[in-house]
């Protein structure tokens, strides 16, 4: 999957970095990124409002919306791409306020996390919903760092390498989703 | 009457949970090369060519196409002439499921309790739809659903005399609201009839219709032709990134109905559609 500029990211993100960014730019992602998804999200929330700890420091983190399938032996991990972001929308916008500072998942989100994208300098980043063998050829490292009793759904960090992906919420407003159906729409 | 072990057949299902998560069927790759081809936008395009290198890649390393390998729906059509030995079709069923899920490395994605979710390890239970046919064999299908695209289904209880018009405009409506999230290009299938719940059925096995075989009527064609084509003008496109190719197909069954209604049910799959027969 490949966008208009292709630019090479790496982890932690930094704010001109993310200012530099615009919806349809491709990104070959590097360096560290955690997943969590449905339930971990709602941990995660619920350990923000008690003060408990979090998995991973949120400042300057991209969390990938996926849970992966077992890995296969002598490999890192199975299939990982991504799953359907709106459900995380609700959680979203507290991360972000949090210090959390990209999100990649698949399709449209609300109004609110868009805002929160441009309000605090988050993006959102597209990956190729069901490319998840192809996805899981740039992450060469993982391990579950929270949650395990999730199973799939547990916090695992990976080091990836190049994932390739396209910005779909930018600081400037942009929206792939909306900006891409209005464009072709007959 | 013929003695068919339920051993048998948990082993059969076992291998095509494996076979339906890794092998992308030759009839979906075939559609999207032709997509390929036909997309106009360059980022849908490259959207298209991934899932087709991401297929090669799932067969040739043994991976799942998607990490959702989903909840296993098994269409089970058993012959008058089959006696099962050693337990019941439904124990058979679930405990292939396990043994295919755990064995082919695929993800376990069920929870035992809608609200207390507490994942059951093994991705059980199926589940099952069951048909008597004629004859002394049993025939089998695993469809494992993902949740993305399993989360955009649409009942509509539409007015009887509301025809065709209003049966288009439902589809195109559920297909539009769906937008990017069950991963685009999509297959669509219809139900038009029955009750609620058969509608809902017979939208789910009309996705499991081989691409560009015809529908059951020449009518029922017409108009799967005509919802393709109001749909892939909704510019939603591969990945819903934009672009020409929103759905790859429109499945349509019907069944007969009451008199005061017209029930429609739209379920849709992702380009993994993924499904596996054997026949015992």
């Amino acid at each position: 999957m490949s966008g208009e500029r292709v630019i090479k990211l790496k982890t932690p993100l930094i704010p001109q970095a993310i200012a530099d960014l615009h919806v349809g730019d491709t990104v070959l992602l590097s360096g560290i990124i955690h997943t969590a998804r449905d339930a971990a999200h709602k941990r995660m929330l619920e350990a923000l409002e008690t003060g408990a700890m979090l998995p991973f420091p949120l400042r300057g983190e991209i969390i990938y919306y996926a849970g992966p399938s077992p890995a296969p032996p002598g490999r890192p991990i199975g299939s990982i791409g991504p799953t359907t972001s709106y459900r995380m929308d609700r959680f979203a916008p507290r991360l972000i306020e949090a210090g959390l500072r990209g999100m990649i998942g698949k399709g449209e989100r609300s109004l609110e996390v868009a805002e929160a994208c441009q309000r605090f300098g988050a993006v959102y980043l597209a990956a190729a919903g069901g490319a998840a063998a192809l996805l899981a050829r740039s992450v060469t490292s993982a391990g579950v760092v929270a949650y395990e009793d999730l199973g799939t759904e547990a916090v695992r960090r990976l080091e990836i390498e190049d994932m390739p992906l396209i910005v779909a919420l930018d600081i400037h407003g942009g929206d792939i989703y909306r900006q891409g159906r209005e464009r072709y729409r007959r | 009457m013929r003695l068919l072990h339920v051993d048998d057949i948990s082993l059969t299902i076992a291998e095509l949970c494996y076979r339906a998560a890794v092998c992308l069927p030759e009839d979906m790759r075939h559609a999207l090369k032709i997509a390929e081809d036909a997309e106009e936008s360059p980022v849908g395009k490259s959207v298209l060519r991934s899932l087709l290198e991401n297929a090669d890649i799932a067969l040739a390393e043994g991976l799942p196409i998607c990490q959702d390998t989903g909840m296993a729906v098994v269409f089970a059509d058993i012959g008058v002439e089959v006696l099962l030995e050693g337990g019941t079709l439904e124990q058979a069923v679930n405990r292939g499921i396990a043994r295919g899920y755990k064995e082919g490395r695929l993800r376990k994605s069920v929870v035992a309790h809608p609200l207390e979710r507490h994942n059951t390890g093994d991705n059980t239970p199926a589940v099952l739809h069951l048909r008597q046919i004629e004859g002394d064999r049993l025939r089998l299908a695993v469809a494992p659903k993902g949740f993305g695209s399993e989360n955009m289904t649409r009942l509509f209880m539409l007015n009887p005399t509301a025809g065709e018009e209003a049966v288009v405009e439902a589809a195109v409506h559920a297909v539009d609201e769906a937008g990017a999230n069950p991963c685009p290009p999509v297959v669509v299938g219809i139900g038009l009839g029955g009750t609620a719940e058969l509608a809902l059925e017979i939208s789910k096995r009309a996705l499991l219709r081989p691409l560009a075989t015809p529908a059951a009527s020449v009518a029922a064609g017409n108009l799967e032709k005509r919802i393709l084509e109001r749909i892939n003008d909704l510019g939603i496109g591969p990945a819903g990134l934009g672009g020409r190719i929103t759905a790859l197909a429109v499945h349509l069954e019907e069944y007969p109905t009451h008199i005061a209604g017209l029930p429609m049910a739209v379920s849709i799959s992702c380009h993994a559609l993924r499904h596996a027969e054997a026949v015992l």
